[in-house]
Parts: structure tokens; sequence; C-alpha cells
């Protein structure tokens, strides 16, 4: 599966060791806390949901070297666009987790601030996404901005029209975008090869005349590489990159998913052995980067971070209808104002049956 | 084009653009077509020349990709105007405009809009193919977060569209095409943006009320003027705006005149027309001398060229459902 992606956490470990070596203590430090960050808010994410705090909630046990490294590999001006999946990647600049967290209980304060963090709202539609982010670089290029914008993705979404017409669009315009797709093999309960006939779903990008890699998308370090070479060329004005990062989804679709209906458990755990933090933190004490205490205590500290955000969470005041009627517009038409919002015969009195 | 003879309302878009082009250095022209081939009604003619291959962009046929792209745009603080070729081949870009685009501001809990103009030439009446003569306002009336505008002259289509391009939400300006180069009108060299809010009386009458916008318009004038010979004082409002309606002048249409008849190509199923005798009968049901007639398309694909007269509506049909009103 791995075959033909780039890799360090999966070279021979002498070599291994060799090659991580030569990385920064900081940076490698930092990539390690983002994903540690990452899984704290997914595993705390879970627990409010099974506490009845927040509703279903996707997952991304797993995922989170893929997410760390693609917005450690950006600047804190280029523009991320993110799916359901990626929730929490705009806690990685900056945003409070309390922000998506209320998303998951259906609190309109969920939706953060996109100018100030960079990261456009959510895409639910899996692929819908993709044509922005192709539109934020390609005016960024006509505007003469010096910035990039990525997209992710996952292996169904290559299937969806939007993915074809963004890779077209961008490659034919030159955009500086990178799309991250991030296949880990299934799309809730159908396979990547009922999904697609490629076998690499990096060999796309030749049909759109742009670069497509794969990467071992449990490494941390190989992902950071691929997104800071692919960025790099995005900013010299060669056009866009696809990323294909290989992993497995480890966990459920989300917290309403009975994976057991659908697939085999046992050949799952044949890849929790390449679960993201625990492999990169064996790399980061067998590279002498950094000691197995102090990365526990990184962990220790992000969780603790995060024990008590549910209070937090269930604390927010409800936003009222009539307030979120008057977000819709810039000017509020007539029937989104409180007079108009419900039927004329309404009436406060009959809110109480009277 | 001699300026003496006026400008049909194809012109005055081109001229509406040119202006909108020179004025704010944050817009830019997207579609298929339109550079220089001036797009397939010409619309952008000669707008390449004036500002370049950066404002005045040929797009991969992509629908759904250059309508998402032009969502991004507007993230980096462009004013995005997309010329969709014919009114069907907006349906490959309804996602990215009903799951994306008009749900922008409220993601945002108001902070943000998207200052995008969607231009669509619409409607039926040219003898042309197949899905070259759809009326899809409703559908975009009916979704959240859109405003669905109307013209109806080469000048409120000048002015609508200025108002469209700084009025910080997606707009979805529909251009009735049967109307592009019927008849000309004297115009400034500027237009002044016009009122997205409002419609106007463009014949003043007290009994009857005809409702229409766009090509429907210059029909609904015709049973009004033949109505008046009948010694029948009629009112057309040239309604504008699909979304949000104007309430006020629609209320007081009903309160001032007693009927109100609408008028409209679009098929009659939940469609404007409904919507507005709905309105009509929750708010103004006493005013109401008649019930509130609908004279519209049919509810089946918009038909091949040599039946479209039979589903169009005619200054007979306006006539026929203005009587039965008159004699309720």
């Amino acid at each position: 599966m791995l075959e033909g992606a780039r890799t360090i956490l999966g070279l021979p470990e002498p070599e291994m060791v060799a090659t991580l070596g030569e990385w920064s203590r900081e940076l490698a430090l930092d990539l390690f806390t983002a994903m540690a960050q990452l899984r704290a808010f997914d595993e705390r994410a879970v627990i409010l949901q099974r506490q009845g705090r927040i509703g279903t909630y996707p997952t991304f046990y797993g995922e989170e070297a893929v997410q760390a490294a693609s917005v450690r590999a950006l600047r804190s001006g280029d523009w991320l666009f993110p799916t359901y999946r990626q929730t929490a990647v705009v806690t990685l600049r900056g945003c409070p987790p309390l922000v998506p967290l209320l998303m998951w209980r259906g609190h309109p304060g969920g939706w953060h601030d996109v100018m100030e963090y960079r990261v456009a709202p959510i895409c639910v539609p899996v692929a819908t996404n993709l044509p922005h982010a192709v539109g934020a670089a390609w005016g960024a290029q006509l505007r003469h901005l010096d910035l990039v914008s990525l997209a992710y993705g996952g292996d169904g979404a290559t299937s969806a029209g939007d993915f074809h017409e963004a890779c077209n669009l961008a490659a034919v315009v030159g955009a500086p975008v990178i799309f991250l797709i991030n296949n880990n093999q299934w799309a809730i309960s159908t396979p990547v090869n009922k999904q697609t006939k490629v076998r690499r779903i990096a060999d796309k990008a030749a049909g759109y005349g742009m670069p497509g890699v794969r990467v071992d998308g449990f490494d941390v370090f190989a992902c950071y590489q691929v997104v800071r070479e692919a960025a790099a060329r995005a900013r010299a004005g060669e056009g866009p990159s696809l990323i294909e990062a290989i992993g497995y989804r480890l966990g459920p679709h989300g917290t309403a998913d009975e994976p057991s209906l659908y697939r085999d458990q046992a050949a799952g755990l044949l890849w929790e052995p390449m679960e993201p933090l625990r492999r990169t933190q064996m790399a980061l004490v067998a590279a002498g980067l950094a000691s197995e205490i102090e990365l526990d205590r990184i962990r220790d500290d992000t969780v603790a971070g995060l024990r008590n955000i549910g209070d937090a969470v269930e604390a927010c005041a409800p936003v009222t209808i009539e307030e979120i009627a008057t977000t819709v517009h810039r000017e509020t038409p007539w029937g989104l104002l409180p007079d108009h919002l419900r039927e004329p015969s309404w009436t406060p009195e009959a809110a109480d049956g009277g | 084009m001699s300026e003496a003879a006026g400008l049909n309302m194809v012109e005055a878009i081109t001229r509406g653009l040119g202006q909108l082009l020179e004025e704010d250095p944050d817009a830019l022209l997207m579609g298929e077509d339109i550079g220089a081939n001036g797009g397939v009604f010409r619309a952008t003619a000669g707008l390449l020349e004036r500002f370049g291959a950066e404002r005045v962009i040929d797009t991969p046929l992509s629908e759904a990709g250059f309508v998402g792209a032009a969502i991004g745009m507007c993230l980096v603080g462009i004013h995005p105007v997309v010329e969709i070729q014919f009114d069907a081949f907006v349906y490959p870009a309804f996602e990215q405009l009903i799951s994306q685009a008009g749900r922008f501001r409220w993601r945002t809990r108001g902070a943000y809009g998207l200052p995008l103009v969607v231009r669509i030439p619409y409607g039926g009446g040219t003898r042309a193919p197949e899905l070259h003569s759809d009326s899809p306002e409703t559908l975009f009336s009916h979704m959240p977060g859109l405003r669905v505008v109307v013209p109806s002259d080469p000048l409120s289509a000048g002015e609508l569209l200025l108002a469209a391009a700084r009025c910080g939400d997606p707009v979805i300006f529909l251009e009735p095409k049967r109307m592009y180069r019927r008849g000309r009108q004297a115009l400034p060299t500027k237009f002044t943006p016009g009122d997205l809010d409002h419609a106007v009386v463009v014949r003043p009458g007290d009994d009857l009320t005809v409702v229409a916008y766009g090509a429907m318009l210059e029909v609904a004038d015709g049973a009004a003027a033949r109505l008046e010979q009948e010694g029948v004082s009629t009112r057309v409002l040239d309604l504008r705006c699909i979304y949000p309606l104007d309430r006020e002048s629609l209320l007081g249409a009903a309160q001032e005149t007693g009927r109100v008849l609408v008028v409209h190509e679009a098929a009659r199923h939940c469609g404007v027309g409904a919507e507005i005798a709905a309105l009509l009968q929750e708010e103004v049901a006493d005013a109401l001398l008649a019930p509130t007639l609908r004279v519209t398309g049919m509810d089946m694909p918009f038909p091949l060229s040599q039946n479209e007269d039979d589903a169009l509506p005619s200054v007979e049909r306006v006539l026929a459902a203005a009587h039965t009103m008159l004699e309720y």
C-alpha cells in the first residue's frame, strides 16, 4: 500500500535515526506537540459525545500527523480549507478548542473567525471545499499576494465532480494550491478499491498536468517535507500539487458509525502500530531528539488542558433564533426580522399555548 | 453603436460591467468565452481589450469549479462577477451556490459576506435549443442567503448590476435574454446603483395591479394598455427583486387596487406567483376584491421552440385572467 510513498519513520531504524538526527529538536518537538494537541482534542471530543454533551462527532484518530504537518509546513498567512474531519486544525492557528467543540454541540459559537485564522468554514459535502481553495490561491496570485492555499480531502472526495473541476482549473491557471488527499482507505463503509480503479490516487494528478506525490500519512516528518515542497513550488509560480497521504482510518467514520458491519477489524489491527503519535514519540526518543519522560509530559499537559472544557462547552448560553436570523444577510430582509420570522398568527403568548 | 440611438439591454450591461471594473480595482469578471469572444451574447464585448486577461477571465467549462473558485476569491478580497452562459447551465453550480455561497455569511455569524454576482441570461422566447430557456428564479429565492434580482430594461439592468456588485452578499442576477436587444434607452454614461429592495410602479392604476418582472413586464404592460382602452385603470408593478420581495409595494397594490395578478414565465408550481398570492391572503385578505390569479409557464420542461409561445404568458392570457378577476 505504501509503495512509492515518501517516508522517514518507515526507513530501517539506523537510517531513520540518522535522517531524523538532522532535524532541529525545536521543529521536531513542535510537530509532536501539535499532534498531541490534536489527539487530546479528538479524545476529549469523543468523551464529550459519550457524555451527551456534544452531538455526533467525526473522529480523526490516526490523522494527526497529516493535519499537524500540513498546518506547520505552511505560513500563518496561508489559507486552509478543511472538511468536517479537520475541525481542530483551526486550533493549531490559535483558535480556542472551545470553538470547534461548540460546533459539534450545534451552537453557532462553533463558527470560528475565518479571516483571523485564515481557515475557511468546514465544508460538509466532500470535495466542495476544493474549488474554494483554488479560487483563494488563484485570486492571491492575481492580486500578487504571497500566499498559498491548502485543501483537505479524503479518498472518497476524489470521486466527486468538484475534485475534477478544482484540479483541472487549478492546473490550467497555475494556482498556488495544494490538494492534500488523506487516503485512509475508507469512505464510511466504501473501501478505496470501490472508489476508484486507480491504484495510486497520486496518479490522478498526471491527468491534470500537475505533480502527484505519495507520502506515508502516519509520518509527520515526511508529511511536513512534502507539504513544504508543494508550498515552495506554489510560491515559485510552479502551480498546484496533489499529495496523497496514505493512511488507514484507525477509528470509525464517526461516533455513530459501526465499522464491524462492513470491515474486518483484524485487518485494521495490522495498521495500529502505525498510530502516529506513539510512532513519532518512539522515533524522537530513538533519534535522541527528546526523552520519553519529556514527551509524556507534553502529552499529559495537552490532555490536562482540555480536562474541564466540557463545563465551558455546556456553559455557553444558547443564541436566540432571532439573533441567528440577522446573520444571514448584511441587510436583513424583512422576512427575517423578529415580527416576520414566524407566521403572522403567532404571538409571544401563543408560545405558552395561550 | 451611436450613442444618440440609445443602448439596448446587453449594451447597458456591458457599460455597467465596464463601470464596475473601472470603479472597483478588486472586481473581475469570469466565465466561459467572455474574453476575446465577448460572451455568447456579447455582454463583455471589448472588456478584455480594456481591462486585460487578469480581470476578464475565460474559464474552463466547469460551472461548479469556477463558481466555487469565485467563492474562494472573495476570501482574498476579490469581487467576482461570474457569467453563466445560459440559464440551465447554472445547475452544475447549484451546490456551490446553495450549499456554500448562500451560507457563508451565516457560517461566520454575520461577519463576512461574499461580494459575488452571478449573471445568468435566462428565459424563453428566443427559439433556442433545449435547456437554453429556463427560468430558475424560484430555486434560488427558495434557498437561503442569496438575493435574486431581475432587471427589465436597459436602465434597470445597469443600475441593478451596480447595486448587486456593492451589496456585499451573493446576488443571482437574472438577465431576461429575450430583452437583450429589444428596444433602446438613452442612458447615463455612469449608472447610479439601483435599489435592490423595491419594486417599481411602471404604470399607475387603481382597479387592478399586474405584477411582472423581466421579459414578462412587456407582456404585462401590453395587457395593461389594452385594459386602459377598456376603461380599466391598471397598475403595472415591475417586481425587480425576487428575493427579498418588496412586501410594502405588494400589500399596497392589494390595498389600493383590490386585485393583484401575477405574471411569470417560470413554471406555476411553487413559483413567485404562489408566494405573492400566499403573502396577500395571509396579510391583506380583506382588501382583496378578487382572488390573486397567476399567468405562468407550465409545469413541464420548457418546450422546444415550435411550442414555446404556447408556454409563455401572452397579452391575451393576461387579459383573460384580468377579466376573470374584474368580473369576480
